[in-house]
């Protein structure tokens, strides 16, 4: 600076020359950079998978090492595990733990928890059995004089709270079921169903203005709510279950399956969709200069991917029924929907500018803060996102257990979604997790009790013991994988 | 003189009965940085807050390219062009240096995230900047060194067109090599034709990069003075008695209390 007579001039002469100022060296600097064409071989993607489990981020790997273990524990232990026809029956019985779990991961991601979201579904499911079987709300619900009005206003309490958050889409979810309900169109099964998901959103509107807006923990505000939609179910069921497997679409969702050439047209559709996706992307970076993955890499993923979605059609195609009277054959809609659901969030969280402020108020809610994300907003929506997706598993749920129990949602149910998406790499500190997380999470909670089950001589204590030990290992992987990469 | 781009005349601000900044002028020109010294409780945050739109102003008038402007909201900061980079840099680890960077400001196509082009003028940005020290927009920033957050952090505040970039201690928690990185960082953004201001404690790096010198005390600007023509023991004196020889505050002022 000395050889600048005044600083003005300095900041002048500085400013125009600015763009030729850089001499050579430092040109050659930014080319080199600006030239840095990150294409990664299938040898780097596999360095870079092995960098990234010894910098502390396991990601699937423990699920999936756990589903192996687990699988060859219980096929020996009981010839019947590997069997098609207990193979068919797992998605039936873990389809609600998998969806539950799916919208737990957006709660999780903030580094929050929805304790209620079991008894929150079985809420919604109640209304909607009662519902269907009392020919519609608006008709009263027997025995409960007062509860309609109590739901009604409780969703429109809900649906303005919404409107000043900002939860547009919570709100238009909560307005269909509140039309839904006053119309009398939730005596039909979709009706109904969808009716649900609308008071879903209402319950996590409630949720997110007492977390978010109010400011008490998650913890505990859901604890409070975990017991009381105890007490709400008992009233919405006038104390007497209803067996929603009567209801021929309700009873489908649980217990049949796609058609053998739908399921073809499915497993196709996913795993190729996968495949030509990562390609076209993977293209259209290349010619762009930008980072990649090379072909090589991408066709070894998604050929993988693909070869694995065949494999299972090919086998869910197969007859599974033991009794050679009729046959069972094609993917179980309790398989079909949730992983649907899983694309759909995928898309939600790594596409959309909602899931990247997601991730980002999860990682560092500071940081979101100061970049102008409405933090708040954040917050409610993700609470709005677990409740409405505990509905749905609340539906699963009721068809699973075949009524509308007087304990739906209750007992273990949260903390078996909980502990899937925990085993499934999502991080209970917030920041970390996928939607995939839930469905390979509640994979490996769902054939702990299948396998004891095959095995009578296997007391049932052990499933909750195995459960719980599973869950241990997954939240110390978790907590030590974040210690490991704090330390770097 | 050249116009400064940034100019703050005889602000005045109270916390209650506590006068925590007296009649404070300050000026940032482009091209060029100024630093902006003080001993701890000088009221150099206050004032960077006031600017910032964090703090309402008593009295004063802050002048953006000569018209007088009211800044009452971060906003409106942001929308005038004027950057901050706080000490605690504000990054959200959980995700890559391209994503911290349009935090807030993603770049959309057909509704969903325009990922490669935001990777793209990611790259342009610290390559125009010569920034050499990651080796890619797409890493992690967990896995970032103290240095290479601060550069993606005054990095994306440049993203933006700003005009004047607010440095707080940028280099306070760093090792000499990565201090060095940033300071020439710092540089160059002047060199781009930016107003940069440099808030530090740390003498040798205002007297390295710095083309004027604010010093702050007790709420009251000593002195505004050009960096050749000061040495590290004015400014000091500056800093800690608000006044070295002629500079600065006469005695009386000085030995007022707030």
């Amino acid at each position: 600076m000395t050889d600048n007579s005044s600083p003005e001039q300095s900041g002048h002469s500085l400013t125009k020359s600015a763009p030729g100022n850089g001499d050579d060296a430092s040109l050659g600097r930014a080319g080199s950079f600006s030239l840095d064409i990150e294409l990664r071989s299938i040898g780097q993607g596999l360095r870079d998978y092995w960098n990234k489990l010894r910098g502390g981020d396991p990601g699937a790997l423990p699920s999936v090492l756990g589903l192996i273990v687990l699988g060859l524990i219980f096929s020996q232990v009981s010839g019947r595990f590997l069997s098609k026809s207990n193979v068919g029956n797992l998605p039936g019985q873990g389809a609600y733990i998998a969806v539950i779990a799916l919208g737990l991961v957006f709660v999780l991601l903030l580094g929050e928890i929805d304790l209620s979201a079991g008894t929150a579904g079985g809420v919604c499911a109640a209304f909607a059995a009662q519902a269907i079987d009392s020919d519609g709300l608006r008709g009263g619900i027997p025995g409960q004089s007062a509860l309609f009005w109590i739901l009604l206003v409780t969703m429109i309490v809900a649906l303005v709270l919404g409107v000043w958050l900002k939860t547009w889409i919570g709100v238009a979810i909560d307005l269909l079921g509140i039309v839904l309900v006053l119309t009398g169109a939730d005596s039909h099964v979709v009706g109904a169903m969808i009716f649900a998901i609308g008071l879903g959103s209402a319950i996590g509107i409630i949720t997110g203005f007492l977390v978010a807006k109010v400011g008490i923990p998650s913890f505990i505000v859901t604890l409070a709510l975990f017991l009381a939609w105890q007490g709400v179910i008992l009233f919405a069921l006038n104390s007497n279950p209803i067996s929603v497997n009567n209801y021929s679409l309700w009873n489908k969702l649980g217990h049949e399956n796609m058609s053998v050439a739908w399921s073809w047209v499915f497993g196709a559709v996913v795993g190729g969709g996968y495949l030509l996706y990562t390609l076209y992307k993977s293209w259209r970076a290349q010619r762009r200069d930008l980072a990649a993955d090379d072909y090589g890499l991408v066709l070894l993923r998604g050929g993988i991917v693909l070869i694995a979605t065949l494999v299972v059609t090919y086998f869910a195609n197969q007859n599974r029924n033991p009794n050679p009277n009729f046959e069972i054959k094609g993917i179980p809609w309790a398989a079909s929907i949730p992983v649907a659901l899983m694309i759909v969030c995928t898309i939600a969280l790594t596409k959309t500018t909602w899931g990247r402020h997601l991730f980002a108020t999860g990682g560092n809610t500071e940081a979101a803060r100061r970049a102008g994300i409405d933090v708040v907003h954040m917050r409610v929506s993700a609470f709005v996102a677990c409740s409405s997706f505990a509905a749905v598993g609340g539906i699963f749920l009721a068809t699973s257990q075949g009524s509308a129990s007087l304990d739906l949602g209750g007992s273990n149910i949260l903390l078996f979604s909980v502990a899937a998406a925990v085993i499934g790499g999502t991080s209970l500190f917030g920041g970390r997790g996928k939607a995939r997380d839930a469905i390979l999470g509640a994979l490996v909670i769902v054939i702990i009790p299948n396998g004891i089950l095959l095995k009578p001589s296997l007391p049932a204590q052990y499933q909750q013991v195995i459960t719980g030990g599973v869950l241990l290992v997954a939240a110390a992987v978790d907590a030590l994988s974040r210690r490991r990469s704090a330390r770097r | 003189m050249a116009e400064p781009i940034l100019s703050i005349k005889g602000l005045n601000k109270s916390f209650g009965p506590v006068h925590v900044l007296h009649d404070v002028d300050l000026n940032v020109y482009p091209g060029e940085v100024t630093a902006l010294v003080g001993d701890n409780g000088a009221g150099k945050s206050t004032l960077v807050k006031c600017i910032a739109g964090i703090n309402s102003i008593d009295s004063g008038t802050i002048s953006w390219e000569g018209k007088a402007v009211t800044i009452n909201d971060p906003r409106v900061a942001a929308s005038l062009g004027i950057e901050f980079v706080y000490q605690d840099l504000a990054l959200a680890d959980n995700l890559d240096i391209t994503q911290n960077m349009f935090l807030g400001r993603e770049i959309h196509r057909f509704g969903f995230l325009a990922d490669g082009e935001m990777e793209r003028k990611a790259r342009e940005v610290l390559a125009s900047l010569s920034v050499r020290t990651v080796s890619s927009v797409r890493q992690v920033v967990a896995n970032l060194s103290g240095g290479q957050r601060q550069t993606v952090a005054i990095a994306k505040a440049v993203l933006w067109n700003s005009r004047v970039v607010f440095l707080d201690e940028p280099t306070a928690a760093l090792g000499v090599a990565q201090t060095r990185q940033v300071l020439d960082l710092v540089r160059r953004l002047a060199d781009q034709g930016l107003g940069v201001v440099l808030i530090s404690h740390n003498m040798n790096d205002v007297m390295e990069v710095a083309d004027r010198v604010a010093a702050l005390y007790l709420g009251r600007v000593a002195a505004e003075v050009f960096t050749k023509d000061s040495s590290t023991t004015q400014i000091v004196e500056l800093i800690t008695a608000g006044r070295s020889g002629d500079l600065g505050l006469t005695p009386q002022t000085a030995a007022q209390n707030i």
